[in-house]
C-alpha cells in the first residue's frame, strides 16, 4: 500500500471512529495506508491512537462532533467549525460508517451533487420528473476559505427521517476540509431552523474510504434508530454509484470530465483541491 | 399479523420483503440495527433467535428464523396459485430446495466478502470471493442450459420459485465485496427477469430493471 506523500493531507485531522464505537480494546482502522490503533481511555482526552506498529508513540488525537479524529503529520491548525453540534436542542446521531471503494474527493463530489437524487434516491431525496438543478451560487468565502453553495433549492418527497410529505427544501453546502462536508437543510419540523447532515470521509487509502455520517436535527420524534436507519439506506444507494466511478481518484483537470449538467460546485470544489495542492485521492491537473 | 426483524441493507432480509410484496401481504417491519450497533447479537434478540442472525419473521404466535425456512412458510401459506413452492410437483419440490441450500452458500461467500469490506468484518475476503466464483460459474451455466430450453427461472417450469428469490439478492449484491459478474450473461438475463417480476420491489444496491428491450 502506498503511504500519503502529500502534506496538505498529511497535517489534516482525519476521522476515523464514532465515539460510541470505541472501546477500552484496541481497535484496529487504515488511514492513509497506515494500520492506526485505538481504544478508549481514562484521561482527560478520552481516547488514544498509535500507529499499530510503534505502540509507544501517542497520535494526536480530537473528539469532536461525535467521532475520534487524528493526524499522521503535523496538525497545523484545528478541525473546523461545526457550532450547529453544541446546540441543546439538537439531536446529534452518529449515523453510518460505510465501507466504499472510491478516493475520498469523489465521496464529497457526489455528496455536494443534487442533480443525482431523482435517480438515485427515488423517492426519498427527490422523484421523477423533478430532475431540475434549479440555479444555485457557488463561492470560497474568504474568512475561512470553505467552499459555500447557496440557494440550492430542491423537491423532495421525503426529506429526513421525521418527514411526512414532499417538500420543496433548500440547502446549503459547506465543503470545510478537502474530505469533509455539511450540508444544511430546511428542518420539516421547524421553519426557523436548519437540520445539518455531516459527511466526514476517512481516506484509507487513495481509492477506499469509510464515509462517516453526522445527523444533527430539530426532531423531537424520531427515534435514534429511525435517524439512522434513514442515513444507512441513502448511503447504500451512493455505494454502488461511487463504486463504479472511474477513474476511482477525481481528476482536477478541467477538461477532464465533460460535466452532464452545470455542476457549478463541483468545478469550484476542484479548482479549490487545486489551489490547495492537494495530490491524495485525486488526479491532479497538469502545471 | 406479520412482524419480519428486519435490517435494510440485509439481502437476506430483503429475499424476504420481495416475496412479501410479490405475494402483496401487508407486513410489519421491525428494525434490528446490524451495523454498528449489532443488536442482532444482543441478548433481547437471542431470545428469538439464538443463532442470532437476521431475519426472523412472526406470524401471530409462529416464530421461524433461516430466510431459506421463512420463504417456505410464506409461500406454502399464503400463495393461492401455488407456484412459487410447488408442492404438488416432487421433482421441481426437490430442485427448490437443492437451490434453497445453494443460496445459503452464497451468503457465506458473497455476503461475507460485502461484510468485509462495507462493514469491516474479519473474514478471508479473498477465499470468500474464490468460492462465490465457484458458485456463480455453477449457476451461470446451469441458467444458460436452462434458457437454450426456453426456461428462464432456476428452476424448470413456466414460472418463477423462491429459489429465484433466494439466489438474487447476494448475487446482485456481489459488487459490494468486488465479485464482478461480467463473465455470466445467463446470469444478467436471468437477473433481469427477476426485476421484472409483479410486484418487484429494490434495496439500496439493487436497480429496477432498465427499460424493456
Ligand atoms: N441461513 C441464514 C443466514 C442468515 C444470515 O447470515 N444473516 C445475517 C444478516 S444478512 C446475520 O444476521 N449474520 C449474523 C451472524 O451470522 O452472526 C438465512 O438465510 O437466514
Ligand atoms: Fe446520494
Amino acid at each position: 500500500m502506498s503511504l500519503c506523500n502529500d502534506p496538505v493531507i498529511r497535517n489534516q485531522w482525519h476521522v476515523i471512529c464514532a465515539l460510541e464505537d470505541i472501546s477500552p480494546r484496541n481497535t484496529h482502522t487504515t488511514l492513509l495506508g497506515e494500520s492506526v490503533s485505538f481504544a478508549a481511555n481514562t484521561d482527560t482526552t478520552g481516547a488514544r491512537a498509535w500507529r499499530t506498529d510503534a505502540p509507544d508513540t501517542s497520535l494526536p488525537v480530537t473528539c469532536a462532533y461525535g467521532y475520534l479524529w487524528t493526524c499522521l503529520g503535523t496538525a497545523d491548525k484545528p478541525l473546523f467549525a461545526l457550532p450547529e453540534y453544541a446546540e441543546a436542542d439538537r439531536r446529534n446521531v452518529c449515523a453510518a460508517t460505510v465501507g466504499v471503494r472510491v478516493s475520498a474527493p469523489r465521496a464529497v463530489e457526489n455528496f455536494l451533487d443534487m442533480g443525482h437524487f431523482p435517480y438515485v434516491h427515488t423517492g426519498i431525496l427527490g422523484e421523477q420528473p423533478h430532475t431540475e438543478v434549479r440555479e444555485y451560487d457557488v463561492t470560497v468565502e474568504e474568512s475561512t476559505n470553505d467552499v459555500i453553495a447557496t440557494r440550492c433549492r430542491f423537491y423532495q418527497p421525503m426529506a429526513a427521517a421525521g418527514a411526512d410529505g414532499g417538500m420543496l427544501v433548500e440547502y446549503i453546502y459547506r465543503v470545510p476540509h478537502p474530505y469533509c462536508s455539511v450540508l444544511y437543510k430546511s428542518c420539516p419540523s421547524d421553519e426557523s431552523r436548519l437540520d445539518v447532515i455531516a459527511l466526514f470521509v476517512q481516506p484509507v487509502t487513495e481509492e477506499t474510504i469509510r464515509a462517516h455520517a453526522l445527523v444533527s436535527v430539530i426532531d423531537e420524534n424520531s427515534t435514534d434508530l429511525s435517524i439512522r436507519m434513514f442515513q444507512q439506506t441513502i448511503f447504500g444507494q451512493d455505494k454502488p454509484i461511487l463504486e463504479n466511478q472511474f477513474p476511482k481518484r477525481l481528476p482536477l483537470d478541467p477538461r477532464a470530465e465533460t460535466p452532464i449538467r452545470a455542476d457549478k460546485s463541483a468545478i469550484v470544489y476542484r479548482r479549490w483541491l487545486s489551489d490547495l495542492g492537494i495530490t491524495y485521492g485525486v488526479i491532479p491537473a497538469a502545471a | 399479523m406479520i412482524t419480519l426483524y428486519d435490517y435494510e441493507l440485509s439481502g437476506n432480509c430483503y429475499k424476504i420483503r420481495l416475496l412479501l410484496s410479490i405475494l402483496g401481504i401487508k407486513y410489519h417491519s421491525h428494525t434490528v440495527e446490524f451495523y454498528p450497533a449489532a443488536e442482532h447479537k444482543a441478548p433481547w434478540f437471542r431470545q428469538i433467535n439464538p443463532l442470532g442472525q437476521l431475519p426472523v419473521l412472526q406470524d401471530d404466535d409462529y416464530t421461524l428464523c433461516d430466510s431459506q425456512a421463512i420463504m417456505v412458510y410464506l409461500a406454502s401459506r399464503y400463495d393461492s396459485g401455488n407456484s412459487w413452492y410447488p408442492r404438488d410437483d416432487p421433482q421441481r419440490l426437490g430442485s427448490v430446495s437443492r437451490w434453497l441450500a445453494f443460496a445459503d452458500s452464497i451468503t457465506n461467500s458473497a455476503s461475507s466478502a460485502r461484510l468485509v469490506e462495507g462493514f469491516f468484518y474479519d473474514f478471508d475476503a479473498v477465499a470468500c470471493r474464490a468460492e462465490a466464483h465457484r458458485l456463480f460459474r455453477i449457476l451461470d451455466e446451469h441458467l444458460w442450459f436452462n434458457a437454450k430450453s426456453g426456461h428462464h427461472w432456476i428452476v424448470t417450469g413456466d414460472s418463477p420459485t423462491i429459489a429465484d428469490i433466494a439466489c438474487f439478492p447476494y448475487i446482485m449484491l456481489s459488487e459490494e465485496g468486488s465479485i464482478s459478474r461480467q463473465d455470466y450473461p445467463a446470469i444478467r438475463r436471468w437477473s433481469d427477469h427477476v426485476k421484472r417480476i409483479p410486484g418487484f420491489t429494490v434495496m439500496p444496491g439493487i436497480f429496477p430493471a432498465g427499460p424493456a428491450q
